[in-house]
């Protein structure tokens, strides 16, 4: 019996054969791999496995505790949920890269030490980023490098979080960071938040979401901002500042949201908005927000996947994604329009849908830490989020203006994967036990109580009778909305300007200076150089060896070997010796 | 069934029937909330029944107007091409 199977390599190594099955066996063997890892989470008991060492430091591969646990269960469901919805895709490529998206957030979910979650975190990026270049065009292609270049700044950024806070604390270990946050810890921090899209590192999101390819955004919506999400609760619960970023961000996102025009966009807004009470929650900290926080990114993840899957199937079927061009759809998808609106109660949390079992848990842990401003804040984005996604976003898309485009239901494993989830999104909302025996404290909470169930009810139907009365204030234009992305897009293009401009102008001064005195000046130099290497030196050194080699001749011509020639050659000799001693010595 | 319930949302045929039907959920949900049992409040608002029926109907509004004036007046709504 083996005793533990990490989910993550399930995936990862799950991904190689892909592209070189053929395509009736690739279908069986998509959904094969997803399910495998549901059991392989099933079957895990909390513990800590493959502990090593590397380089001096204590290395983790996987720790497995409840959080992590609930985590990991969300994600392998939702794996199979989104590998149904792509099921009718032909190439292997966003295949592949979904799988090993869903591997890295596993790994990084079980990581029990940096490294191993650093790894896994890059990994997550990478592979998501394919999603969005899988979708090609210009406008995708620089959606995708944006979305890389901030993730793998943020990567850094947690990098040089781990190595100071490594050094500091003398452990590469993984969990709660105690005492006073340090310089390391801030760092380790701010990579956390840009991949929970908290403002003002939020725009990568709402860049690359919408661009990405209708199944790949499905997978995007589920496991970046949610594995952010459980390495904030794993690492700092009750850290105030999180508090007040979650509540900013809830509402961020739901006034960024009316503004949109794009439906993705629009929908990637509610993330940022949806995991503002997730920030919140586990800024809070106590036992019962940082549940809610836990179960509320269990719920979420379906729903939104769900909204995504909708939001997509209409992409797919009209070709079309601006509020401004869609209208009367719900003569030609009802099934569509009637997944969505689960999607959609589940996200605003009516009764008897998954929001109102965990959402309620969040706004209710403020209620108890005496935080009355968090609570009216975070109810007030729920009043938003109803409107968006439960009104406008239906509204526009489904009804409305009938804009006489041609469509159909989309492909049928589109709709079961939607109804998978759809049926989730009821099921927890219904029976929301099993989650709750899933989240890491024990839970004393009890959603369905008649003033709770009233009390939401009052705020979201009375939000539907704003959306009617101010129904023409909201009509969706034809625009873009700014938002922080601006500083590095329009930065990009300023530096891009420098580059171009200044800066290349200077170098080609530099190269006019070089060309017209410079190298000919060289070059002069040079030439007068080998001239008189040539007729200088290698002259004389030549002379001097050829005068060597014929005096050398001259003297191997006087060694005759006979004997008579040198006896006459030493009278010859003596003779002039007598003479010049004669001559000098007299 | 599902097409039927869609089309009653969608069908303008069915307009005075939807209108009749919200009117009457909202008169139901501020009369339930003032019989519902409130065992457990903290807050002062949270003994007041209807609140939360006007705080949704303001927050609605005021999330649109704000949203719109910031997206207008403040700037941040922008030409498609704004970044071409």
């Amino acid at each position: 019996m083996i005793e533990f199977v990490h989910p993550a390599l399930l995936f990862v190594l799950g991904a190689v054969p892909i592209p070189f099955l053929p395509r009736s066996i690739r279908k069986a063997y998509l959904l094969l791999i997803p399910v495998l890892a549901i059991f392989a989470v099933l079957a895990l008991q909390p513990g800590s496995y493959g502990a090593a060492q590397f380089l001096g430091q204590e290395i983790l591969i996987a720790k497995v505790d409840k959080l992590s646990i609930v985590f990991a269960t969300v994600f392998t469901i939702m794996a199979l949920i989104g590998t149904v919805y792509a099921l009718h895709l032909t190439e292997a490529g966003q295949h592949v890269a979904a799988f090993v998206y869903v591997g890295s957030a596993l790994g990084v979910v079980f990581a029990g030490d940096y490294l191993t979650l650093y790894l896994f975190w890059e990994g997550m990026a990478f592979a998501s980023a394919y999603l969005v270049f899988a979708q090609g065009g210009e406008k995708a292609i620089g959606a995708a490098f944006r979305y890389l270049m901030v993730h793998v700044t943020g990567g850094v950024v947690l990098l040089g979080g781990v190595v100071l806070h490594a050094l500091a604390s003398g452990s590469l270990l993984f969990g709660p960071i105690e005492g006073n946050i340090g310089a390391g810890a801030y760092l380790i921090l701010a990579g956390f938040l840009l991949n929970a899209a908290v403002p003002p590192l939020n725009a990568w999101l709402t860049d690359a979401y919408p661009e990405a390819t209708v199944t790949g955004a499905v997978f995007m919506s589920a496991f970046t901002t949610k594995t952010a999400v459980y390495v904030l609760a794993r690492a700092f619960p009750g850290t105030e500042l999180l508090v007040w970023l979650g509540t900013a961000m809830a509402l961020y996102g739901v006034v960024y949201a009316v503004l949109e025009n794009d439906c993705r966009r629009l929908l990637a807004y509610h993330i940022v908005s949806q995991v503002g009470y997730m920030v919140a929650g586990v800024g809070i900290g106590t036992e019962v927000a940082v549940n809610g926080a836990t179960s509320h990114a269990f719920a979420h993840i379906l729903y939104k996947a769900l909204l995504f899957m909708g939001a997509g199937a209409v992409i797919y079927v009209t070709g079309r994604r601006k509020l401004t061009e869609l209208g009367g759809l719900y003569r030609t998808m009802p099934l569509t329009v009637a997944l969505y609106m689960i999607g959609a109660f589940a996200i605003s949390a009516f009764p008897f849908f998954s929001g109102f079992v965990t959402k309620s848990m969040v706004v209710a842990a403020a209620g108890e830490d005496h935080r009355a401003l968090v609570m009216l804040a975070l109810t007030m984005a729920s009043s938003g989020t109803f409107l968006h996604t439960g009104l406008k976003l239906p509204y526009y898309m489904f009804f409305g203006t009938d804009r006489g485009l041609q469509a159909r239901e989309p492909p049928g494993n589109m709709l079961v994967a939607m109804a998978m989830a759809a049926t989730l999104c009821v099921a927890i909302g219904v029976f929301p036990g099993p989650l709750y025996a899933l989240l890491p404290y024990q839970v004393a909470f009890e959603p369905y109580t008649g003033a709770h169930i009233t009390e939401s009810l009052g705020v979201l139907m009375f939000t539907a009778l704003g959306f009617v009365l101010f129904l023409r204030a909201l009509d969706p234009e034809n625009t873009i909305s700014i938002d922080t992305d601006w500083f590095y897009r329009k930065g990009a293009r300023a530096f891009m300007w420098f580059a171009e401009r200044p800066l290349a102008r200077y170098e080609k001064a530099v190269s006019d200076v070089s060309e017209t005195a410079a190298l000919p000046l060289l070059h002069g130099t040079a030439r007068t150089g080998l001239r008189i290497d040539i007729h200088g030196v290698d002259a004389i050194v030549n002379g001097v060896a050829h005068a060597i080699l014929d005096g050398g001749g001259v003297l191997r011509r006087l060694q005759t070997g006979v004997v008579t020639h040198y006896a006459l050659a030493m009278i010859a000799g003596l003779i002039a010796a007598i003479a010049v001693f004669a001559v000098v010595w007299r | 069934m599902i097409k039927s319930i869609v089309d009653f949302f969608g069908d303008e045929a069915y307009a005075r029937y939807r209108h009749r039907l919200f009117y009457l959920v909202l008169a139901l949900i501020v009369v339930a909330d003032f019989v519902v049992p409130r065992d457990h409040v903290e807050y002062l608002w949270e003994r007041l029944p209807g609140w939360s029926a006007v705080y949704g109907f303001v927050s609605c509004v005021l999330l649109i107007f704000v949203s719109k004036f910031l997206g207008h007046q403040g700037g941040l709504m922008r030409r498609e091409d704004y970044y071409d």
